[in-house]
């Protein structure tokens, strides 16, 4: 404690003397003092020169100390620290004694100062091939450090060779930190620092015995990167990684589970993925007894491992309960894993465990526990009614939180099963007596709305919520709005003087554009057509479904390789931070690999301009590709397993971007595509070549698409469809692919003014649609930012102007394709807190492109 | 890797603060501490990103624990690796770790740090090992050159948790076999969720470099061995400290080893078959209304009576808003503790194959704000000695060395309640 409490002032030239004294023990005492100072943030650096000279003591602990205080200096007084590099290099030269070989040069590389590295080198080059594994151990690690501080330095030399060699070093400690390493710097410079061969796994998997628990986890993750060329390989790798799963330590444990999960794909032999998976199975279970933060870690990564191999832990159901005394954050883990796990067989057990957890106090869990129910109920349709029950059950109780979550997962299970539950709303309108969130409010009204002929006092209850509409928020009043509308076309004795007061507040006195233009749709419908408006108004409504819970198997690979780790926790792929030009040029490594077969002279002459910095990158909008045919889904000829992924794109012309994964056991060939009639009369301007697909291959495409194909005059709905037709060695598949607009903008849209307002006023006024962006990506915050992403995507700007409020308008014109002009004007505040959009266009194409454009100002890629 | 470490107080004030790479700075780390640990936060998920930084943090006694990071590290073992610093200190502090142990070892600590971890990474922290060669702080002074140097071929070697030339002039190995019962049982009495998870400690005196083999009557190892009558018990998981040959045991399920020198944790283990439940409980909750409860509960123990159970304590929880209370019983003490919001029964000893009853009434003051009471589940600790709840035993343990001295052995078991819940 004395060290910290000394606080006089003049400590520092009291500090200097003391130094300075010859007896060993009282320098000892002030570089402490010194190095206390400095931890509670003093500045303590003019005392720089008095403790390098105590530098030239032999004594390893006072050696120690002074380090730590030149680590914490050299950055800030770079030059001070140079005055310490020959001591450094005459200890990196140490005769008898390798602590402080080693001590040298790790010192020497956590000096972060460009300028060390001169001297570096030379001593880092000896200390890899010293004899003592102390010494080559730390030296491992430093070329990485150097690598951090100068990598140029060290990929003109021959470090990394060196360094690679300790791959076969005989000492466990030196090769795992030689692994260590090898994992930094390539991760530092975006390519591996050597590509993983047979032979090297084989001598790495030797020494996973020896190694420190952290030294294996080192050697486990670098595995993880390596993919074994056959099933053989990876069969006998596993063999050498299983023991590890009886580590004590959980991040052994986990990082063994990583590999294992991840070569699994690759394994052939149904009896061998078996067994792997009962040994793996336990050691999974096991980790939910470690320490909580580990459990959180672990929950996050099951909840993976369970997408991927959703038998996988089949029975343990169990071991998911909640105890008591969890933190809420491992509680709220294991609800996720409890309701993925849910089947017909464990439903009455997960129940009443569910139930049990909805009667605790901590509201968020509750909420959650309530949510998990209702999520069962939609997942699995033979236990609807004991969930529905459950819920009954709970309303009773009359904890109004729980009451009002019970009211949001019923909305949703009356929208899965529609006409099987009416009989309870009684019990749960019963049961409320406050609703102070507009989710429950929400799906109140929406009940009363939906089952207006069934509840007798419907038209009681909605006057009363519609009392105070203008406070309401929006999606309360939009919600109140429709149901009112329902209960009039239901009821239309009771309901028509509540939609004549709503429909007028709602389009004289609200503010919001969406709320009013509700309101006039409604209102022209019902004075025009009460008998269309009970289609649009009452039509049967799309069923809802759990899917939403499943990543895309790419993705999920990539967070499978990285199990363990943040992005695995967040479930979100990490993108590693790279220099600028190593992100290119790992990007065009990559789009090399994966573009191979369709790799043409002009793309060659288009790398050549790389070298130059910018990179090029389109400007066009990319539509991120979707599952369109899962591997899961069958032919007609009831064969499955083979994946599809596409997205039309706009380039030059349209194009058709598809990416095709072999998840068989046998090679595909013989692949032909084909497209359904459609609207705009698309179709494949070229026939689509393709190599034969080998067994868990992937192969990308692009195929033009043109427009001079047959059309279809039905009219086109939101989104866009294209229906298609796969055939190929395997099967014949028909699936259907969303169609972003954005890919049918041709560049020819360009007008002039006078054409633009001449054409505006040919235009019939209720050809004008409008909408209002509010989810604009943060990259839009200028007007300059907003005009360049629509120029570059085939939107026009004709002119802008200001108008009174001071807000920008701006008038755009486009053309499809197939030559229908779409005229659109844009009015945003200065802030570009939301845009308007009003376009005037064919009715059939307004609403796709409006589409178009919300995907473009909420999206950057 | 981990770009710095810090151990911080309550109040979030920085104790330690070592940084092992620049891309995280002490300005965005203080941030953390101000947000999160003096924010009380404690309920924060154990990782938690502020400005791209990830922080990954876990406390004890008051102390937080962090490591930053910028990069995609794996949390596992930062996680991993924080928990073995707190018994890294415990080691070198004397059992210690709290705010004034670590302000009086700054020093040491400083010197720890620098040799467990290496920009981020992991290295060597067996304490035994680590102990031979950093001294700081004056627990060994002047230790000789050779001394260190030796201790380092033992650091990087292939046994690097056990030193050359340990020496005993009694060879004696004691053998602990500590389980807890974790139970979970509904209103109703069934078993919603058993299993046993626990551990063997090993306090280990033995000389020179002994050779072990452990044995228990694990089925899988000895279904291999035909003599046997006794078909032994189902483990469904086993740990083994870093010292186990997990390879051979892999192969053909044979626990050998060269184990550290004092006490340690041999390995840990689960087991959810086949349990036997020290307790049973029968607990009637009698509602009268918003003003009354009636409680009854019997409690029988099920194990030998030749064996006995100690410091039996069972925790009936009762509502927040309990006025006047009536507790009977025979054996024990029971009485109301509303700091606890229950009534806690002790029995010292409890002997094998006997029932106890406790009877009590509870009167509920009528209080405004009404909250559902959230019914916690009836709790009980307890300690059983001389009995295994998962039926495991152990059958030998081989110690061969060159000098071939005999060790003495020693054998405990004993069963302690994990989380033994019975709802309400």
């Amino acid at each position: 404690m004395a060290y910290f409490t000394n606080t006089r002032r003049g400590e520092i030239p009291e500090l200097q003397e003391e130094l300075n004294s010859v007896k060993h023990e009282q320098k000892k005492e002030a570089v402490k003092k010194v190095i206390a100072a400095m931890t509670v943030g003093k500045d303590v650096s003019a005392l720089f020169p008095h403790v390098v000279k105590c530098m030239e003591i032999q004594n390893v602990e006072l050696k120690k100390l002074i380090y730590l205080y030149i680590i914490n200096y050299a950055k800030t007084q770079p030059d001070l620290a140079i005055m310490a590099v020959n001591s450094f290099r005459k200890d990196a030269k140490n005769p008898t004694s390798p602590l402080i070989r080693a001590l040298a040069v790790r010192t020497m590389g956590c000096i972060r100062v460009e300028r060390i590295t001169e001297y570096l080198c030379e001593p880092l080059k000896e200390a890899l091939r010293d004899e003592d594994p102390y010494v080559r151990k730390t030296a491992a690690i430093c070329v990485s450090k150097l690598y951090d501080i100068a990598p140029d330095l060290v990929e003109d030399t021959d470090f990394l060779s060196i360094l690679s060699a300790g791959l076969n070093d005989g000492n466990a400690l030196v090769l795992s930190n030689t692994v260590a390493a090898i994992t930094e710097i390539s991760e530092m410079r975006g390519r591996p620092v050597i590509s993983l061969t047979p032979q090297i796994i084989n001598r790495i998997l030797a020494a996973l015995n020896e190694a420190t628990e952290w030294g294996q986890v080192f050697i486990l993750d670098y595995i993880g990167t390596y993919t074994p060329t056959d099933s053989k390989e990876a069969e006998s790798i596993v063999e050498r990684i299983t023991p590890r799963l009886a580590h004590a330590n959980p991040a052994v444990v986990l990082s063994a589970i990583k590999v294992v999960i991840k070569y699994l794909d690759l394994i052939t032999a149904a009896d061998v993925v078996r067994n792997v998976v009962k040994k793996v199975a336990p050691s999974i279970v096991s980790l939910i007894n470690s320490e909580a933060e580990i459990q959180y870690v672990a929950l996050r990564c099951i909840n993976l491992i369970l997408q991927k191999r959703p038998t996988i832990l089949d029975k343990e159901v169990r071991v998911f309960f909640c105890k008591y005394n969890d933190p809420i954050y491992v509680k709220m883990e294991k609800l996720d894993i409890i309701v993925r796990m849910t089947d017909g067989k464990n439903i009455d057990q997960v129940l009443h465990e569910l139930k049990d957890y909805s009667t605790e106090i901590d509201v968020e869990f509750v909420k959650k526990a309530i949510q998990a129910i209702g999520r069962c109920a939609i997942k699995l349709e033979k236990t609807v009614d004991k969930c529905v029950g459950a819920l009954v059950d709970l309303v009773k109780m009359k904890v109004q939180y729980a009451v009002q979550e019970i009211l949001i997962v019923m909305k949703d299970i009356f929208r899965r099963y529609p006409n099987r539950f009416e009989m309870v709303i009684k019990d749960i309108f019963n049961n409320i007596e406050v609703l102070d969130s507009p989710e429950s409010k929400s799906a109140f009204i929406w009940i009363l709305g939906e089952y207006a002929e069934k509840i007798d006092d419907a038209e009681v209850q909605l006057r009363a919520q519609a009392e105070n509409f203008k406070d309401e928020q929006l999606q309360v009043q939009l919600q109140i709005l429709t149901a009112v509308v329902k209960l009039f076309l239901k009821k239309p004795d009771q309901g028509e003087g509540l939609i004549t007061e709503l429909l007028r507040i709602a389009t004289e006195e609200c503010p919001n554009p969406d709320l009013r233009d509700r309101a006039y749709i409604y209102w022209r419908l019902l004075s025009s057509d009460p008998e269309a408006t009970k289609k649009v108004v009452l039509c049967e409504k799309p069923l809802i479904s759990e899917t939403s819970y499943v990543y895309e198997s790419s993705y999920l690979d990539k967070l499978i390789d990285q199990l363990g780790t943040i992005a695995a926790v967040y479930h979100k792929v990490y993108e590693t931070k790279l220099s600028k030009i190593k992100a290119i040029e790992k990007e065009e490594a990559e789009k090399e690999e994966i573009e191979a077969p369709v790799i043409n002279p002009n793309s060659l002459l288009d790398q050549d301009l790389i070298g130059e910095g910018e990179g090029r990158k389109s400007v066009k909008a990319k539509v991120p590709m979707q599952v369109v045919l899962s591997s899961s889904t069958p032919g007609i000829n009831q064969q499955a397993g083979l994946q599809i992924e596409m997205a039309f794109q706009r380039e030059d012309c349209t194009i058709l971007e598809a990416k095709f994964t072999n998840f068989t056991q046998t090679v595909l060939s013989d692949f032909a595509m084909q497209f359904n009639v459609n609207h705009f009369g698309l179709t494949l301007q070229e026939p689509m070549g393709f190599e034969p697909l080998a067994p868990g291959a992937s192969l990308m495409s692009k195929v033009r698409i043109s427009s001079s194909g047959q059309r279809d005059q039905n009219l086109p709905g939101v989104p866009l469809i294209i229906q298609m037709a796969v055939r190929c060695t395997l099967d014949v598949f028909y699936f259907q692919t969303p169609c972003m607009f954005t890919a049918l903008l041709s560049d020819s849209g360009a007008l002039s003014k006078d054409d633009y307002k001449s054409q505006w006023k040919v235009l019939p006024d209720e050809n004008e649609f409008s909408h209002v962006i509010t989810a604009l990506h943060p990259n839009y915050n200028s007007l300059q930012s907003l005009q360049e992403r629509l120029g570059n995507n085939n939107i026009f700007m004709v002119a802008s102007r200001k108008n009174a409020e001071n807000e920008e308008v701006m008038y755009y014109s486009s053309q499809i394709n197939t030559g229908e002009s779409i005229l659109t004007e844009l009015r945003a505040p200065q802030n570009l807190s939301k845009v308007y959009v009003a376009c005037k266009t064919l009715p059939h194409l307004a609403p796709l492109f409006i589409q178009a454009i919300n995907f473009l100002l909420s999206t950057v890629s | 890797m981990a770009s710095s470490i810090l151990l911080l107080n309550s109040r979030g004030e920085v104790l330690i603060y070592r940084s092992y790479r620049d891309d995280v700075s002490r300005t965005e780390v203080s941030q953390f501490c101000t947000q999160v640990v003096a924010a009380k936060e404690a309920s924060e998920r154990p990782i938690v990103t502020l400005n791209g930084v990830h922080y990954i943090h876990i406390s004890q006694n008051t102390i937080t624990l962090v490591a930053a990071s910028a990069s995609n590290v794996n949390t596992a073992m930062i996680i991993q690796f924080l928990y073995k610093l707190i018994d890294l200190f415990k080691a070198y502090f004397g059992g210690e770790f709290n705010e004034a142990s670590i302000r009086k070892h700054y020093v040491l600590i400083y010197e720890l740090l620098d040799e467990i971890i290496d920009f981020g990474l992991p290295q060597i922290t067996e304490p035994e090992v680590l102990k031979q060669f950093i001294t700081q702080g004056g627990i060994k002074s002047n230790i000789k050159e050779e001394q260190i140097i030796g201790a380092l071929i033992q650091a990087t070697g292939a046994t690097s948790w056990r030193a050359e030339g340990i020496k005993y002039k009694r060879n004696e190995v004691y053998i602990d076999i500590v389980e807890n019962v974790n139970v979970l049982l509904s209103n109703k009495g069934t078993v919603l969720r058993s299993d046993v998870s626990g551990q063997v400690v090993v306090k280990c005196q033995l000389s020179y470099m002994p050779e072990c083999k452990f044995g228990m009557n694990d089925k899988l190892a000895m279904a291999s061995e035909t003599q046997s009558m006794d078909k032994g018990i189902s483990i469904d998981d086993i740990k083994f400290h870093q010292c186990v040959r997990l390879g051979k045991f892999d192969k053909d399920r044979a626990i050998t080893f060269i184990p550290p020198d004092g006490i340690f944790e041999l390995m840990t283990y689960r087991v959810t078959e086949n349990i036997n439940l020290p307790f049973k409980l029968m607990p009637i909750y009698q509602e009268y209304g918003n003003a009354k409860i009636e409680i009854s509960l019997k409690i029988k123990s099920m194990f030998d009576r030749n064996l006995f159970s100690t410091n039996v304590v069972i925790k009936i929880p009762v509502p927040r808003n309990t006025g006047k209370t009536n507790v009977f019983v025979v054996t024990g003490k029971a009485k109301y503790e509303p700091e606890q919001s229950a009534i806690m029964w002790r029995i010292r000893r409890f002997p094998g194959d006997s029932e106890y009853t406790m009877r009590g009434s509870v009167n509920l003051v009528t209080i405004s704000t009404e909250k559902a009471w959230s019914k916690p589940p009836i709790s009980i600790d307890f300690q059983v000695p001389m009995f295994t709840a998962s039926g495991l035993r152990v059958r030998f343990l081989r110690v061969i060395e060159k000098s071939n001295y005999k060790p003495i052995k020693w054998i405990r078991y004993i069963t302690k309640a994990g989380s033994y819940q019975h709802r309400i």
